[in-house]
């Protein structure tokens, strides 16, 4: 169990690291949106589902509750990140804002 | 359908709201609230039950028209059934295309590998639910954002490189269309399978 854990939540670091390299190293605003709204995302749900199973561990109803409030977490976050980045991308059309091309 | 992405209404259809109120958003907010009213307080006496009753009917009762329209309710178990089916093949999809991306933002010559543009497509999909649940799933997939969709349907998706954009819209759409029971034929608003 402790290894299901340990290995979730090193995979979940994985991609927050991930993300924030991401964030650094590609080239314009929209661009940067990928790795900053998604590989978050993933980190979230790896790492909060290790939590979720590791607060399990003496079984009882409050720990069942406390897992249930880390599961809803990551359903916030699941809704909230695309839209969320939806909505950056938007303004930052609608500031007329070109991305960038391969080759300039 | 506690994960059902919700976001308000697109401008044009704000001022929508049927004559004859149905009480079924009402019934479908207050469910889901006072789930969440459970799960959150974990207490379960009579006071802080009856509180929660209360204050989950007044807010269900005041806000229900934000959340549901009517017509999100034909056909609803059905199309519960087919979110639930859809959603494990979601998360594989988010997982490979999170892989893509990782290895993307790790690799040394990322600059040559990636080559950004935006995609424009139509789409077949009918009803705010189906549309908010395909442009949701393609911003969670990574490598793809959706900018913007307008009342007719027209989508333009942000592609971090050739490799993503062309997966669209594709299988996706079609089986958001399965889920949510809708197979349109194009450009015509026949229903192949009859809509059930």
């Amino acid at each position: 169990m402790d290894l299901i854990v340990g290995f979730l939540i090193l995979f979940g670091f994985l991609f927050f690291t991930g993300g924030a390299v991401g964030i650094l190293r590609f080239p314009d605003f929209y661009s940067r949106l990928h790795p900053a709204g998604k590989l978050d995302t993933m980190g979230v749900l790896l790492s909060a589902s290790a939590l979720a199973l590791y607060n399990l561990h003496p079984f009882s109803l409050a720990n069942l509750l406390t897992s249930f409030k880390i599961v809803l977490i990551v359903i916030f976050v699941f809704l909230a990140s695309p839209t969320a980045t939806h909505a950056i991308v938007d303004a930052g059309m609608r500031a007329g804002l070109s991305p960038w091309k391969k080759g300039r | 359908m506690n994960s059902m992405p919700v976001k308000p209404s697109p401008p044009g259809k704000i001022g929508r709201g049927s004559p004859k109120k149905s009480p079924l958003p009402f019934l479908a907010s207050f469910v889901l609230l006072f789930l969440l009213w459970v799960v959150l307080s974990g207490r379960f006496d009579a006071f802080h039950i009856i509180l929660g009753l209360i204050s989950c009917a007044l807010v269900a009762h005041f806000s229900s028209d934000l959340l549901f329209s009517p017509e999100d309710f034909q056909g609803m178990p059905r199309k519960a059934v087919g979110f639930l089916a859809y959603l494990p093949w979601l998360l594989y999809q988010i997982f490979l295309a999170n892989l893509h991306l990782l290895r993307l933002s790790f690799h040394p010559r990322m600059k040559y590998l990636i080559d950004p543009y935006i995609v424009r497509f139509r789409t077949r999909l009918r009803g705010d639910m189906a549309r908010i649940t395909f442009a949701n799933s393609i911003t969670l997939t990574p490598g793809t954002i959706t900018i913007s969709i307008s009342l007719d349907g027209d989508f333009k998706v942000h592609a971090i490189d050739r490799k993503c954009g062309e997966a669209l819209p594709g299988e996706m759409e079609e089986r958001i269309a399965r889920a949510f029971g809708q197979m349109a034929v194009e450009g015509a608003a026949l229903n192949r399978n009859g809509k059930r």
